[in-house]
């Protein structure tokens, strides 16, 4: 958490503030002690009522002024914590965007949304206990120590003495339990494995009729987690007898130390009691710090998987310039190798094609071949590990990321629309799309029907991935959403295989007649890129064939395989 | 009407406690005696306080008795304090134990409807997150409670018997504190609330940004999520503080009741000690303070252990929901052990998941020992129907499907199941060893005929090839291994002990062309000379079928052979023409 500590720079202040004022409260509340001793050994003993009501109304004033105080510490370390919170997210979000598609890669999209709500939410709270508590429980054990120490020093070292003890055996239980309760939250997690792979793999278990066999694994690893839970809370559950037995250890020093003190002259009654009072103070305030770590604990692991986030940098080295030109040849790979993984096997191995303008290329393979990633290097989503990608006859790596993706129009494979209306997700493509231009757009993609049959037309509310649509209808709003800002390049990454074939044939027909762009298709399906002037079949991160359908017939064995076995695979699909 | 409710629960609960009620007996017998000890621990340093008046004015023998007599109750409440957490403990983790175990024992037991018509994830966090909500709430917030009334009954008793008027003064004013912690509560809900939407807001939009950032970054739109994110981001500050700081009053407020009933005891028994120094004494006094602190302590946690206890009533009983499941009728006494050889006839079957939505109907089909049927329809429109009906994970509403002339209600789901070698598109991998995962429905099959299953599947080269042969722990989530290869695995645990009739579903699209062959192959090798019913996407495949099935919309529209349904000119016929014409 510390490390983080530069998120409350702008509320320094607040961070200050708030542990001050705990820190008064704390003071406020250790003199009650000795006003109440003052009480019997002055007021009592003279019998004088009136220095009794004094000092009662002090004590009175005392418990209002530490009111006073904690409000204030409370509200500025609410303040604190939120502020710092607020930044850590937006610090955060941002370093998420400015990810590229590798760094998104390995941390996985849930890590990434888990860590930038529950784990900033716990970071936090965290930080919100830390500066109302943490200094809080010191503050009262130190302070009561010193109070006791100035009471009589003998006595003091007593309160050291215990304060010390009990301080070890908190360490001493926690140093037991946090590692062992890591075990049972790692049992935990393989009972909820265990759990999880019966409700997804109930067919099979049926099938093999394993039932009574995997009743009785998750019985042997359930009392696993029983008896480790249950030795876990018999060392956990000696820290309150234990701390108990300590402070009444000191009690017992003080009354029969004391009583030899008092014998003598040098202490007196009132002040046993005060001494009793600030033990039972320091016994309660340690527990709740022993509490407490805990929690910042918690905290700051969330923190720290928080940090992981921010110490990771984009891999990709925007460029600096933009393109006008608008040669003949749209797209270039030359000897292009990539991996995914610095020790992984290559994904694409020595791809080189050309693209030229106003052309359609088809990308044909199995999954695993290897085509999403061709589109991926070329709009710049990972870099090359060797070789070199050009557009518009310019290196990827010299264009600013804008200038560079914005020649593109994706449809991605996954047809991923957003809450919003059907206008505010086409514009995805085009911010200052009018509504003329959406409308055309849609038509292209074959919604027009569809459009009409919304009385509210564009303002249309589309939830969340498109749920109020079906398959069909959000592929085509995803292709409107690519072609409504003409791009240069439209990519159509596997992007009609919801559509049964007679829209599929119509939506190609129209993009081809209304789009000037060049078009690039990557599909398992064969009929879907039999039209191209260029294919491109690939297996196993290779280009083993490029031609025509009818030149690839005759020479490529995997292309030629790839129809045989399809040809009844959309009767089936479709 | 709420209570009645409630009292149900509790009942119910109870059941599940009853077996290890002697841990709750200890539990709350121990409990009960450390706080009894803890209060004569305060009469003990109350009096001990008594014996050292002044200088030259100790009652040394005195004290020395008190001071073993502290020691030796220090030592009780030890022992009784440790047991009573000990105690609880076993009885919150026991219970948790069988609850869970019930829950596993009903969801194997219950029909697949029952978990399809569910969502998977939660049912899981009933049978985790959820049974532990009832353990922390219900028992530890019951102990909590028993603690809490033990303690408040027998201060406030003892302080009654010392000095009834200062006894009076602490009972009544600290349930104040108890009050204002209530009123604050209530009034900080609002803001929670008012957070917690705001909360929800900032998550949705991550959730739907971050979880699709390839698109957003696809689409430059990385800025304009920024600007809205901070607009939420910005709300959530204000209401967030709010909310935190309003719940953060309530301790320094019960703390300012609780200082207020200290100074309150502490200067009515000074008066009190200056008038009657007899029978009120300073040890008296000091002994009051310590309880007006202890009485006070439990208040706070109650107020707690109310909503702890509400929202262990919710989960238990989003737990019951799951024990409660209805199971599958079980075998009928006389069933048959099946010993199938492969006839397979369906007649006049009706069947619909949902009542209102009439699917099949009027389904007649004889298949004789090892013909194949192709099932051919648009993907994720019924074909499972089949293989759910075939195998008895449904039962049909009219007619009835019989296999060597047995109707398969009529004999044991086990031997049905045994009969069919299933393989799904939808792989499952248990984690486990690459060899328990083939020896699944045989977990005494040696190592050789294991080996011989992978490669009779085409998978023994690439096991071979995995870090650990066939010891390799592969799992769910574990990658190394490619969808391709899951399924080669899950063909492997049919081989190892091949029935006589098959379901096989044919792969669509997840794999690389050369596994789709090996798999292929594989798929023909196990389909020699056995009834088989194939879910299928291949040319190959249609044309050798003895007869196809072809489904759209959940429905049979059509069935008859290759030739036959081409010469039908109709749902077929288009189908395989529309694509015949293109390619």
């Amino acid at each position: 958490m510390w490390k983080l500590r530069r998120f409350l720079k702008n509320y320094k202040k607040e961070a200050i503030i708030a542990p001050l004022f705990k820190f008064f409260e704390a003071a406020l509340e250790l003199v009650v002690p000795i006003v109440m001793a003052e009480i019997i050994d002055v007021g009592i003993k003279n019998g004088n009522e009136m220095y009794c009501y004094f000092m009662a109304f002090m004590l009175c004033c005392f418990a209002a002024m530490g009111l006073g105080c904690s409000l204030i510490a409370q509200y500025y370390a609410a303040k604190a914590a939120h502020g710092y919170g607020t930044e850590l997210r937006t610090a955060v979000y941002k370093k998420i965007n400015s990810f590229s598609h590798a760094e998104l890669d390995s941390l996985g999209m849930p890590t990434l949304i888990t860590r930038i709500t529950a784990d900033i939410n716990q970071s936090e709270k965290g930080v919100n206990r830390f500066l109302r508590l943490f200094l809080r429980s010191p503050f009262i054990v130190l302070g009561a120590l010193i109070a006791s120490l100035i009471i009589d020093w003998t006595m003091g070292l007593i309160f050291l003495g215990v304060t010390v003890a009990m301080g070890l055996f908190i360490w001493l239980i926690m140093a037991i339990t946090i590692p062992k309760n890591g075990k049972v939250q790692r049992a935990l997690d393989e009972i909820n494995g265990i759990t999880r792979e019966n409700l997804a793999g109930a067919r099979v278990v049926r099938a093999f009729s394993m039932q009574d066999e995997e009743i009785a694994n998750f019985k042997k690893k359930n009392a696993r987690l029983m008896k480790m839970q249950t030795v876990l809370g018999v060392v956990s559950s000696l820290l309150n007898p234990v701390t108990y037995v300590f402070v009444n250890l000191g009690v017992v020093l003080v009354l029969y130390l004391g009583g030899n003190f008092v014998y003598n002259g040098t202490l007196t009654q009132g002040e046993i009691s005060a001494l009793i009072n600030y033990m039972s103070q320091i016994l309660l305030a340690l527990v709740v710090f022993a509490n407490l770590v805990v929690v910042v604990a918690s905290g700051s692991a969330s923190s720290a998987r928080v940090k992981e986030v921010l110490d990771m940098h984009s891999s990709l080295v925007e460029g600096t310039k933009e393109n006008a030109e608008y040669p003949d040849t749209v797209l270039e790979f030359k000897s292009v190798c990539f991996k995914y993984n610095a020790g992984g096997d290559n994904v694409l191995t020595d791809i080189n094609f050309t693209l030229k303008r106003g052309e359609t290329l088809g990308i044909i393979g199995g999954t695993g071949s290897g085509k999403s990633t061709v589109i991926n290097l070329a709009e710049r989503f990972y870099d090359v590990d060797s070789g070199e990608i050009l557009v518009d006859g310019m290196p990827v790596k010299e264009y600013k990321f804008k200038a560079l993706r914005s020649k593109f129009g994706l449809v991605p494979q996954k047809a991923v629309l957003f809450k919003n209306t059907v206008r505010g997700n086409i514009k995805w493509g085009k911010a200052d799309a009018t509504d003329e231009e959406i409308v055309r757009a849609l038509e292209i993609a074959q919604m027009k029907d569809v459009l009409d049959s919304w009385n509210v037309g564009l303002d249309k509310m589309i939830e969340q991935g498109g749920r109020n649509l079906s398959g069909g209808q959000r592929q085509r709003m995803t292709i409107a959403r690519a072609i409504v800002g003409n791009p240069e390049i439209l990519v159509l990454d596997d992007s009609a295989s919801a559509l049964d074939y007679a829209t599929d044939y119509r939506l190609r027909k129209a993009i081809t007649e209304n789009c000037k762009s060049t078009v690039i298709i990557v599909s398992q399906r064969a009929s879907a890129i039999m039209n191209a002037d260029k294919i491109l079949v690939m297996d196993d991160g290779k280009i083993v064939g490029t031609g025509t359908h009818e030149e690839l017939l005759k020479k490529c064995e995997v292309y030629k395989e790839i129809c045989a076995s399809q040809l009844a695979a959309k009767g089936g699909a479709k | 009407m709420k209570k009645k409710l409630d009292l149900k629960m509790l009942r119910r609960l109870y059941a599940f406690i009853k077996p290890n009620r002697k841990y709750l007996v200890l539990s709350l017998f121990f409990s009960a005696i450390s706080v009894l000890a803890a209060l004569f621990s305060t009469v003990l340093a109350g009096k001990g306080v008594d014996c050292i008046v002044g200088k030259g004015d100790v009652d040394f023998r005195r004290l020395l008795w008190i001071v073993v007599a502290i020691a030796v109750v220090v030592a009780v409440i030890f022992v009784s304090e440790w047991l009573a957490n000990i105690f609880t403990q076993k009885l919150t983790y026991r219970t948790v134990r069988d609850i869970r175990n019930l829950s596993i024992e009903s969801l194997e037991k219950v029909p697949l409807s029952f978990l399809d018509s569910k969502d998977k994830g939660d049912i899981l966090s009933r049978v985790i997150t959820d049974v532990t909500e009832i353990s922390d709430g219900l028992l530890l917030g019951f102990t909590q409670l028993f603690n809490g009334v033990v303690t408040i009954v027998s201060t406030l008793v003892i302080m009654l018997v010392l000095r009834w008027e200062i006894g009076l003064v602490v009972g009544l004013i600290t349930p104040l504190s108890l009050f204002i912690a209530n009123y604050i509560a209530k009034n900080t809900a609002e803001e929670f609330r008012k957070q917690a939407v705001k909360r929800g807001e900032l998550t949705a939009l991550v959730d739907e940004m971050v979880g699709n950032q390839k698109v957003v970054k696809a689409f430059l739109q990385e800025e304009n999520n920024e600007n809205r994110f901070a607009e939420i981001n910005a709300q959530l500050k204000e209401s967030g503080t709010r909310a935190t700081f309003y719940s953060s009053i309530t301790n320094p407020a019960t703390r300012f009741v609780n200082n207020i009933i200290y100074v309150a005891v502490g200067i009515i028994g000074a008066i009190m000690v200056m008038h009657d120094p007899v029978s009120f004494t300073v040890g008296t006094l000091t002994a009051f303070l310590m309880y007006a602190t202890r009485y006070a302590k439990p208040f706070n946690e109650i107020s707690g252990v109310v909503t702890e206890l509400q929202s262990a009533f919710t989960s238990a009983k989003r737990v019951f929901e799951v024990l409660d499941a209805e199971h599958e009728t079980p075998d009928a006494p006389d069933a048959v052990e099946l010993e199938a050889k492969g006839d397979v006839d369906i007649k006049d079957v009706a069947f619909s998941y949902n009542k209102e939505i009439a699917l099949i109907k009027d389904l007649n089909l004889a298949v004789k020992k090892g013909q194949r049927i192709a099932i051919v329809g648009p993907t994720g429109c019924g074909k499972t129907t089949i293989i759910n009906l075939l195998m008895r994970f449904y039962d049909v509403d009219e007619g009835s499907i019989s296999v060597d002339g047995h109707d398969i209600r009529t004999v044991t789901r086990d031997s049905l199941h045994s009969s069919y070698g299933m393989v799904l598109q939808e792989t499952w991998i248990k984690k486990g060893t690459v060899r328990e995962n083939i020896a699944y429905g045989r977990p005494d099959a040696d190592a050789e005929s294991v080996v011989a299953a992978a490669k009779n599947a085409h998978a023994d080269s690439f096991i071979r090839r995995l870090p650990n042969g066939y010891d390799t722990v592969i799992g769910e989530d574990s990658g190394g291994i490619s969808e391709g290869q899951k399924q080669l695995l899950c063909i492997a645990r049919i081989m190892l002990d091949l029935p006589n009739m098959l379901i096989l579903d044919e792969a669509t699209s997840s794999i690389d062309t050369r596994t789709e062959i090996k798999i292929q192959k594989a798929f023909d090798t196990m389909m020699e000379g056995r009834t088989s019913f194939v879910v299928a996407h291949r040319l190959s495949t249609i044309e050798h079928a003895d007869k196809i099935l072809v489904m759209d919309k959940g429905r049979i529209v059509e069935q008859g052979t290759h030739k036959q349904l081409l010469a039908k000119q109709g749902f077929y016929y288009h189908l395989y023409n529309s694509q015949f014409a293109q390619v």
